[in-house]
């Protein structure tokens, strides 16, 4: 075998690529992971709703009850172990009329024959005593304490440094072009840069999980992309919800919430449109307004004065309306997690769980006798007492450095995200692992820093820094440069 | 961990903060101490390196970095202490503060006034609600101001800009002049809000067309900004269907508002006008908190620094008499905002002051041939007429103790009419 050649390759380093490749790097076999992305979690794990889900949604028998309810009991102990944010804030399933009654009803039993825990049916009363910003014109909820929020790029960027630690290798800017099955058994993937070889296949591509699917398989797969935009407001001292609230469930998905993020910020959406290209995460004028009119139905107070940021993310849908979770029908070595929308953060820890044990029987795999333990990772400065800082910055002044005023994120932090074993290489990178740049003034003040440090740690001139890989250049040039002819308008 | 007492702290070496530590230092404060988040004091004057600061103060034209230095120069000379590097993290309603740097960690500050003088950031992108792709090439006009004056680099080569504030009309001819095709200067409403000269000096002389009454409904491209889709707007500032331009550009700049920096106040506890944005204030820049004042545009957004520096004169001046336990103490005025008049500073006055206050607000829309009014309880105390009233340009007016004197009630309202 040349260098080339690896035992398994994962495509896709979004949280169920980077679940399974976590739980590949306990057995002893060499794994590689592709992304297309200049970064883990590009796809929808950047921009989702954060909530791990009880599973009182999903349809009983199905793969996405299953991984649902399984994935979400992993995540409280998964979390900590990985310093990930996660908060079991609880949610709310409102209902305005008779018929929604009738379907939060249904809800609860679906979800406890799903075996989630503790559900119950609100009355009004009730629901305005937890909840006093809710609509007063609210009849009754379901309320789910089980169900949960975490930082779902956070918890991809854990998995992923845990599984790199443990000798898993992750390559950016790959963009699978095809995957055959050769003669040998072993397959070929072809990127733009490179062809890959390898024995075990992981299709985990997210939006292109069908189209390499329907490349080895001759039961076709069909994927609907389905975009989600979101509002995301200001941290505040006090939200006006403590809990997730959706309102009731629809065949396009789980309807548009309201709910508390793990960094304290409140996020509204998503919206649900089919699109052609699973690549257009641009927001649109109506997709924003059709939030604000949705989300005002839940909480009548709404105002998005202090709104951060509109986003959108696009669900990986199949017609099938289920996961497919597991070894591919008919062309063996190939493993699969297809159309993982939502609850496929909640899932994937489960799924990876279940690929990698299935890999590892297919393969013949030993566990490994020993792992690299995933360090304890600092608290962030933002989150520290005053004593913790102080020590902090005795220990390394860089501390005392506050880059990003908004969010208070130090130059320490920005300096050990891009030395993290899948370290951050672009400003959106720094980004999403410190949240410099997350808050109020959305990197108006310390971009220039960021990209400064992150130019100064990867040895790459200022002016090729990206915000986020590809061409998504800061800057044209110097202005030395540009005066000299360095540019080509008129 | 550094545990301290002061007389006064000042929060920010800006143009404000460098004022109030002058004047307060010229009162006699020995106990002084001014803190900077940046290395180098100046605020956002370092990187503004065009000229026309300074008229009305030194009856010169300055760049930003010179009348910057002329304050710091001056303060080097009162051996005025500016800590540098340095953080606040927190403020407290009993004046402490809590701040951080490198070479000091953290530091506890006791202080027995304080003069908030943060200054204000930019509104962004999110803040619009803009919708489109969120592509690299898309900064606020002071974060390309930075790049270009403080950095050396430029953000792109063909530039819109949204909103007609100061900055962007600035940065539309430091692009200009930089080798960059500024292509248009976009605003939502009727009227500009930037200074006229600057409409003049940084548009007209370049040719740069002003679209008023349109904005951005689209911005596109998926890596770097690659076009934007401009709108006019109905008067609702609704965009108008059929009415769409196409911009092939690869930079945006956003110059749509001022925020004063107010979170640190906000965890003091000051009050703050939901018209500013600013802390309520009264005529000594005291805020709702007492011991704490505030001054500049953390206070409300000007538009010339020269008022900045003379608002501070007064406020480090009031925090020092505060601190040498001279406060007047009469019933107050509260001071509101009439017809035409948003974000009256300051919102109260001491009844027995015996300084000229000046009342500054912003016109709620532009008007001619007009006068501002001050009047209380019926009588009217100050009359000032003007040929212009606009949004742009900060509206003064001065009462004098003897027109506060005998008033008929405790309110007294601005209007324009």
């Amino acid at each position: 075998m040349n260098n080339k050649t690896t035992d398994i390759i994962v495509i896709g380093s979004g949280i169920t690529g980077c679940a399974v490749a976590r739980e590949l790097s306990r057995f002893d076999a060499s794994v590689l992971v592709l992304d297309r992305g200049s970064d883990l979690a590009e796809g929808a794990t950047k921009a989702n709703s954060g909530i791990v889900h009880a599973g009182y949604d999903a349809v009983p028998g199905t793969k996405k009850a299953l991984y649902n309810v399984r994935g979400a009991k992993m995540y409280e102990s998964l979390a900590k172990e990985l310093g990930v944010p996660y908060r079991r804030c609880g949610a709310l399933v409102l209902a305005f009329d008779e018929e929604d009654k009738k379907t939060i009803e249904n809800l609860k039993i679906r979800g406890e024959t799903n075996g989630v825990e503790k559900l119950e049916i609100l009355d009004r009363q009730a629901l305005l005593k937890l909840e006093p910003n809710l609509n007063p014109e609210v009849v009754a909820a379901l309320s789910v304490p089980t169900s949960a929020i975490v930082s779902p790029y956070e918890m991809a960027f854990a998995l992923a440094d845990d599984a790199a630690l443990n000798g898993v290798c992750f390559r950016f800017d790959e963009e699978v072009q095809s995957v055959s099955k050769d003669s040998d058994g072993c397959f070929s993937v072809r990127t733009q840069k490179e062809t890959w070889r390898c024995k075990v296949l992981v299709n985990c591509a997210g939006a292109s999980g069908a189209i390499i699917h329907n490349q080895l398989s001759e039961a076709k797969l069909t994927m609907i992309h389905r975009r989600g935009q979101y509002y995301l407001l200001d941290r505040a001292v006090s939200q006006p919800f403590d809990r997730t609230v959706f309102q009731c469930p629809s065949a396009m998905g789980k309807g548009v919430l309201v709910s508390p993020t793990v960094h304290g910020n409140l996020l509204l959406g998503p919206t649900a449109e089919d699109i052609d290209d699973p690549l257009d995460t641009a927001t649109t004028s109506s997709g924003l307004s059709d939030i604000l009119k949705k989300a005002a139905r839940t909480w009548p107070g709404l105002s998005t004065r202090t709104n951060i940021t509109n986003f959108s993310g696009v669900r990986a849908h199949l017609t099938g309306d289920d996961f497919v979770v597991g070894p591919c029908d008919d062309c063996n070595g190939c493993f699969e997690a297809i159309g993982i929308e939502s609850p496929g953060l909640s899932s994937a820890p489960a799924i990876g769980l279940d690929l990698a044990g299935m890999i590892a029987d297919y393969l013949s795999l030993s566990r490994k006798e020993k792992t690299v333990p995933y360090p304890v990772p600092p608290v962030p400065f933002h989150d520290m007492t005053l004593e913790q800082r102080e020590q902090a910055i005795q220990q390394d002044p860089t501390y005392g450095n506050i880059i990003c005023r908004c969010e208070v994120v130090t130059e320490a932090e920005i300096r050990r995200a891009i030395r993290r074993p899948v370290g951050a290489r672009s400003v959106d990178g720094v980004k999403r692992r410190t949240r410099a740049g997350m808050g109020r003034c959305q990197g108006g003040f310390c971009l220039p820093r960021v990209a400064a440090i992150i130019s100064e740690e990867t040895g790459i001139h200022l002016k090729e820094v990206t915000k986020n890989g590809g061409e998504s250049l800061l800057l044209s040039d110097t202005i030395d440069t540009f005066l000299k002819g360095g540019h080509d308008h008129d | 961990m550094i545990e301290r007492n002061v007389d006064i702290l000042i929060i920010g070496a800006g143009p404000a903060g460098l004022a109030a530590a002058i004047s307060a230092r010229e009162c006699g404060i020995e106990s002084l101490l001014v803190v900077e988040r940046e290395k180098d004091a100046g605020g956002i004057l370092r990187q503004c390196i065009h000229n026309g600061f300074g008229l009305h103060r030194f009856k010169e034209e300055l760049t930003g970095p010179e009348y910057a230095q002329r304050d710091i120069d001056k303060a080097s000379e009162l051996e005025i202490e500016i800590e540098c590097s340095t953080t606040v993290l927190t403020v407290s309603p009993d004046r402490t503060a809590t701040c951080v740097s490198a070479s000091k960690g953290m530091q506890i500050i006791h202080a027995k006034a304080i003069v908030l003088a943060m200054g204000c950031r930019e509104r962004p992108r999110g803040a619009l609600c803009t919708p489109g792709t969120r592509c690299a090439g898309i900064y606020s006009a002071g974060t390309a101001q930075r790049f270009v004056n403080l950095e050396g680099f430029m953000p792109g080569k063909r530039v819109v800009i949204l909103g007609s504030g100061d900055i962007g009309l600035i940065m539309a001819r430091r692009m200009t002049l930089q080798g960059a095709k500024v292509l248009a200067c976009i605003e939502i409403m009727p009227y500009s809000s930037g200074l006229n000269r600057n409409i003049v000096q940084c548009l007209h002389d370049y040719d740069i067309p002003l679209y008023l009454s349109h904005t951005v409904i689209d911005i596109k491209g998926r890596e770097r900004l690659e076009g934007v889709t401009v709108a006019e707007v109905d008067d609702k500032r609704n965009p108008i269907p059929g009415t769409e331009i196409e911009f092939d550009c690869d930079t945006l700049l956003l110059s749509c508002g001022l925020i004063p920096e107010n979170e640190l106040s906000l965890g003091a506890g000051v009050e703050i006008s939901p018209a500013t944005s600013g802390a309520v204030v009264n005529e000594s820049f005291e805020t709702s908190v007492k011991g704490i004042f505030a001054c500049g545009n953390v206070l409300h957004v000007h538009d010339l620094v020269d008022h900045v520096s003379n608002e501070s004169f007064k406020a480090g001046a009031a925090a020092a008499a505060f601190v040498r336990n001279q406060r007047r103490t009469a019933p107050m005025i509260t001071v509101k905002d009439g017809n035409g008049v948003r974000g009256t500073v300051p919102q109260q006055i001491c009844s027995n002051t015996d300084q000229p206050v000046d009342l500054m607000f912003r016109p709620s829309a532009v008007f001619r041939n007009s006068a501002i009014v001050v009047e209380c309880g019926g009588k009217e105390l100050v009359r000032k007429k003007a040929m212009i009233f606009t949004p742009g340009e900060m509206a003064l007016v001065t009462l004098k103790p003897e027109n506060l004197k005998d008033l008929p009630a405790d309110l007294i309202t601005v209007r324009i009419e």
